[in-house]
């Protein structure tokens, strides 16, 4: 970006004298914009993230004080059958939407691209699904994809497809949830085209000129020249999927819906919230959320290390 | 619509709208023909399915009771029955009210804070800037549940469980995220500008407010868009912060409406879904608003990547 060439001339130009005239008192200066983040920083995160290490290790139930119970936490963590069930979901979830999304969000992005003209209207028509809040996703959940009268099943119908019990059946809740998410995938798809567009048109026209066709040029020259955009989408929506709640909690957890609160939609960040807020056992929910932050940490990484290999740089070529 | 991906196209050397760059692309084959009409249906039909929930939603709150499922786009009695008796069976006013003020603060706050902070690592330098903006970084990375359980008991230890302090007092101390963004809006303005400013003996309060933050207002205007958003539409921390239900914000309270009116409920589903209707217009109404902010927003996050 423009940014960091307009920093770099300006320290190189005229160290010196900055650093005799103005740089003590900015210096000091520069502190007091910044102290904002500093407090918030130490009293929001880390703070909580060191008291949040020490409750791991206690039983806290927020009325009688904490109690030190030593690594009992994380033995009961493993020991948990709703743990290892929340945690499979949670994957299951994850490997299900991701592709998916992602997929879905990189054709209609291609599409985009070729609509020139029209292109704007249709992205209006795609990224408005994103600003509808989440609890609101959870409710049509419910209602399209319902299992006798949704209009999904309905529409099923015409083609003679006699549609699941998709809010009912444990094994269609997380596909019903992979597809109402799939409503989002406006911001993704906003990003995507914003890539597709940055792709240097001579180097499809070279690709043409040598006779690669659609699915050959896409392959060999669009998607090497947005893997940077694409390795970042598919970070974000794995994170966002691995914490997966509101939608899943609305439509499927609360205190009216205990007959329809079903294993198969406790995803961990529920799990974690039910342990947290309804049971009030706050070490073992802190010891719960350090290993979601684990999972997390490792499935980044490992995305990381693979995209050293697959992803590249506009700006190693220039 | 000029957008940022447009505009960022041009260096390339292809200027979108030159008509000789489209007559070296488009040659008018039947064969391209049939493709641009592929392109184009296939738009279409997406464009149908993406916005059929919201004209679903819509028209079933114009339903009474019994029709809600029977998934006619034009109802087949039309009635603003609902949009009446959604004020009195549920405290919407008072919720819509309680959001209002949480997403006017939210936003208002961590707009300004984040601008501040942002401002201090752009402009100054000082020893451990380059560590200290790091840390701003990995403090994005870090997933909201690990902090959630302290963050709780810091507000229940200050007394404002319960309120609507928790849902925007965290604002006060800028958000990692747009301090990035408008870090590196900042970044983009010549440095020249406050050099002349300095010398003109501004000091550097003036330089921020009065100089740099008014030429960063497009920046500002995003950061408040998807503050908004986020606040206006959150769910989890209503849920863990709020009991009694005059103090909720929308999302919290549709929630409360679904569990009451919906299958495990009284099964008025028309209330539940006039209700879903209040809680998405005024988003629907602020992305128009906001349009190019948001798309031109978005789009830069990505490139960032």
């Amino acid at each position: 970006m423009a940014a960091t060439t307009t920093t770099a001339p300006a320290g190189v130009e005229a160290p010196r004298r900055r650093r005799s005239s103005v740089s003590s008192r900015d210096a000091r200066h520069a502190w007091w914009f910044i102290a904002p983040w500093i407090v918030g920083f130490l009293v929001f995160t880390a703070w909580p993230m060191i008291y949040s290490a020490y409750l791991s290790l206690t039983d806290y139930d927020v009325i009688s004080d904490p109690r030190f119970v030593g690594f009992d936490n994380y033995r009961e963590l493993f020991a948990d059958p709703k743990v290892a069930l929340a945690l499979r979901n949670t994957l299951i979830y994850t490997v299900m939407a991701v592709p998916a999304h992602i997929l879905l969000a990189l054709g209609l992005a291609l599409l985009l691209d070729r609509a020139a003209r029209s292109a704007g209207f249709f992205r209006t028509a795609f990224f408005l699904p994103k600003m509808t809040p989440p609890v609101a996703i959870g409710v049509l959940l419910l209602l399209l994809f319902n299992g006798q009268r949704g209009a999904i099943n309905t529409m099923l119908g015409w083609f003679g497809i006699d549609g699941p019990a998709w809010t009912t059946d444990p094994d269609w809740v997380k596909p019903g949830l992979v597809m109402i998410g799939l409503w989002t995938v406006g911001s993704t798809v906003i990003i995507l085209l914003a890539a597709l567009r940055n792709v240097p048109t001579d180097l499809y026209d070279a690709a043409r000129v040598d006779g690669a066709g659609f699915w050959h040029r896409t392959r060999a020259v669009t998607l090497p020249m947005i893997s940077g955009p694409l390795f970042f989408v598919v970070v974000v929506n794995t994170i966002a999927a691995l914490q997966l709640f509101t939608e899943a909690y609305t439509a499927f957890f609360g205190s009216g819906n205990t007959t329809y609160s079903n294993d198969a939609a406790l995803f961990y960040a529920i799990y974690l919230f039910q342990q947290a807020f309804e049971y009030l056992h706050m070490g073992y929910a802190s010891a719960l959320a350090w290993l979601l932050f684990l999972v997390i940490m490792a499935i980044t990484a490992v995305q990381m290390l693979v995209s050293r290999r697959v992803v590249y740089y506009e700006g190693d070529a220039r | 619509m000029t957008s940022a991906a447009e505009a960022t196209r041009m260096p390339q050397g292809v200027v979108t709208a030159a008509p000789q760059a489209v007559t070296v692309r488009k040659r008018r084959t039947p064969r391209r023909l049939a493709g641009r009409i592929a392109v184009l249906a296939a738009l279409v039909v997406a464009t149908f399915v993406f916005v059929y929930p919201f004209v679903w939603l819509l028209s079933a709150s114009f339903k009474p009771r019994g029709e809600v499922f029977d998934n006619r786009l034009i109802p087949r009695t039309f009635t603003l029955q609902n949009y009446v008796e959604v004020w009195q069976v549920a405290p919407m006013a008072t919720w819509l009210v309680n959001t209002v003020i949480v997403t006017t603060l939210a936003a208002v706050t961590v707009t300004f804070s984040s601008a501040l902070v942002a401002w201090g690592f752009a402009y100054f330098r000082f020893p451990g800037r380059g560590p200290l903006f790091g840390l701003v970084l990995a403090t994005m990375m870090l997933p909201g549940a690990v902090t959630m359980v302290p963050t709780y008991l810091i507000w229940k230890e200050l007394g404002l469980v319960g309120g609507l302090t928790p849902l925007w007092g965290g604002n006060l101390f800028g958000s990692a995220f747009y301090i990035f963004l408008l870090r590196q809006f900042f970044l983009g303005l010549p440095r020249e500008l406050f050099e002349a400013a300095r010398l003109d003996g501004a000091g550097n309060w003036t330089i921020f407010a009065r100089i740099a933050a008014p030429l960063c207002k497009p920046a500002l205007i995003l950061t408040l868009l998807f503050e908004i958003q986020a606040a206006w539409t959150d769910l989890m921390r209503p849920l863990i912060y709020l009991q009694d239900s005059s103090t909720f914000t929308v999302p919290r309270g549709l929630k409360a409406m679904l569990d009451q009116f919906g299958f495990g409920g009284e099964w008025h589903w028309e209330i539940v879904v006039t209700a879903s209707v209040i809680t998405t217009i005024p988003m629907i109404i602020l992305f128009f608003l906001g349009q190019r902010h948001f798309v031109q927003g978005i789009a830069t996050t990505g490139s960032k990547g």
